[in-house]
């Protein structure tokens, strides 16, 4: 169906699609840009909400929930340092999400590289035992988060006993024929006098050999986390 | 009958195809792909995984909503324009008509969920890709014979597409409910017995489509081929409960 000039239209209706339009743009233009807010982060619901909420998709909720998550230190144009973070909050979203997905690595990654490297010890080591209890879920899927986190009680907390105890708890446990020898042996290579520097090359470089990390985000992450590492051991 | 009956569904189908509906599904797969793409870019790991576990929740409940939609206003329409009185005054039996109808719509849902599993399949094996294409077509037959039983019934567009969207939302979240009430904390008083027995009750009648198209096949790969002939069952049985229930209605119908 053809439709009619733009002249039939009365000048009273374009005038009031115009100033519609102008009003919106101008409305918009007179917000304040919308900043997020780190103490905004609230309790998450709870398992058997989020499983009704997902609709029979945890998984894909598990996956938005992360990003939503992560939305709230870093966002684009801000970045929000990490001690603004409520971490009891913090811990309670990374243990749904995992309840929600168990097979899930990204709250592990989160709780290890992000919110685990903070300059804040007693928050580093709540996200480092966050990781071992987690651990004790399903060793042969997440030692290598406490393979990382072993290396940040040794060089971050100069733990070397909590160090041990992340290292031996990987030898008791995570025994599966696809974790690698060399992780089995983390207790050696814990005690060994290497620097923080050698110890994350040997670590990152056993995870990319053994073929545990292939996606290309992570493996970029990790090469600007070793940058970062060797600029301030210069 | 059967001449008749594919005549019908032809069609139906073209009805379809003439109608943008074709333009509609691959304007969803492109927002699909675009906007899990765009998640995938925050994410630091798992980024193939998020892609595809959004991708597929959207595009799965997206080929829903357009079906169902499609269903309830094309037949709307032609109560409207008294297509129905037209071919029922031919020799044709109210069941015949029925049939084609369905079958056109079974046709017509083959075609989102095959674009959508082709699209599935850049990011998964083509074994999980298969197996959550043929659930998805069976969840899209279910939902589309429940659309045309509702609009038979109803005969609106608000209250059929609202009938249908609760519908498909209880049947996809009636497991995530009964677990609730079989939560051992609660407290076991008369009202929760109650409550549980009409829970079960709703379960016992719903189709559990949360099983079907499971978004974790595409993202962990751990679909089987075994876990496709119970929903093909479950297809089969629901299918047959519909048809016979709208066909029931129809019949009643003083046309």
């Amino acid at each position: 169906m053809r439709e009619r000039p733009i002249s039939t239209v009365p000048k009273p209706a374009l005038l009031l699609l115009a100033l519609g339009l102008g009003l919106q743009i101008a409305w918009h233009s007179s917000q304040p840009p919308r900043l997020a807010k780190a103490e905004n982060l609230p309790p998450p619901p709870s398992l058997s909400a989020l499983r009704l909420a997902s609709l029979g998709e945890p998984t894909a909720l598990a996956k938005a929930l992360m990003l939503h998550l992560q939305a709230f230190d870093s966002q684009p144009g801000i970045h929000l340092p990490f001690s603004n973070l409520d971490y009891d909050r913090v811990q309670e979203w990374l243990t749904r999400i995992l309840e929600l997905d168990p097979p899930g690595q990204y709250p592990l990654l989160a709780a290890s590289r992000i919110y685990g490297e903070v300059s804040d010890e007693p928050r580093q080591r709540q996200m480092l035992d966050f990781i071992y209890q987690k651990f004790l879920d399903d060793p042969n899927h997440r030692w290598p988060w406490l393979a990382h986190v072993a290396v940040i009680a040794k060089h971050r907390l100069k733990d070397l006993t909590l160090a041990q105890k992340y290292a031996r708890a990987i030898r008791l446990y995570a025994t599966g024929s696809e974790v690698p020898f060399w992780a089995k042996q983390m207790e050696i290579f814990i005690l060994e006098d290497m620097d923080e520097l050698e110890s994350a090359k040997v670590l990152i470089g056993g995870l990319l050999a053994s073929g545990k990390i292939s996606d290309a985000h992570e493996i970029h992450f990790l090469e600007k986390r070793l940058r970062e590492i060797e600029a301030k051991a210069r | 009958m059967i001449r008749q009956t594919r005549t019908i569904a032809f069609y139906t189908l073209l009805e379809a195809l003439r109608n943008r509906l074709m333009w509609l599904v691959a304007l969803v797969a492109l927002t699909g792909i675009g906007l899990s793409g765009f998640l995938a870019e925050i994410a630091i790991t798992e980024s193939r995984q998020i892609q595809i576990a959004l991708l597929a929740a959207f595009l799965r409940f997206s080929a829903v909503f357009l079906l169902a939609t499609f269903v309830v206003t094309s037949m709307v329409r032609e109560f409207n324009d008294k297509g129905l009185e037209l071919v029922l005054a031919l020799p044709l039996p109210r069941a015949g008509y029925l049939l084609g109808k369905l079958a056109g719509f079974a046709a017509l849902a083959l075609v989102p969920a095959l674009l959508f599993g082709l699209l599935t399949l850049f990011f998964t094996p083509p074994t999980q890709a298969s197996l959550w294409t043929l659930s998805h077509i069976g969840e899209l037959w279910i939902v589309a014979a429940f659309s045309l039983l509702c609009v038979l019934t109803l005969n609106q567009v608000m209250a059929s597409l609202s009938a249908v969207m609760f519908f498909y939302l209880l049947a996809r979240a009636i497991t995530a409910i009964q677990l609730i009430g079989k939560d051992p904390l609660s407290e076991s008083t008369l009202s929760q017995k109650v409550i549980n027995f009409i829970i079960e009750a709703i379960a016992t009648l719903l189709p559990r489509l949360d099983d079907f198209a499971r978004t974790e096949w595409l993202v962990y790969h751990n679909g089987d081929w075994a876990a496709l002939p119970p929903l093909l069952a479950q297809t089969a049985i629901y299918l047959a409960l519909l048809t016979g229930a709208a066909l029931f209605d129809l019949y009643r119908k003083n046309l």
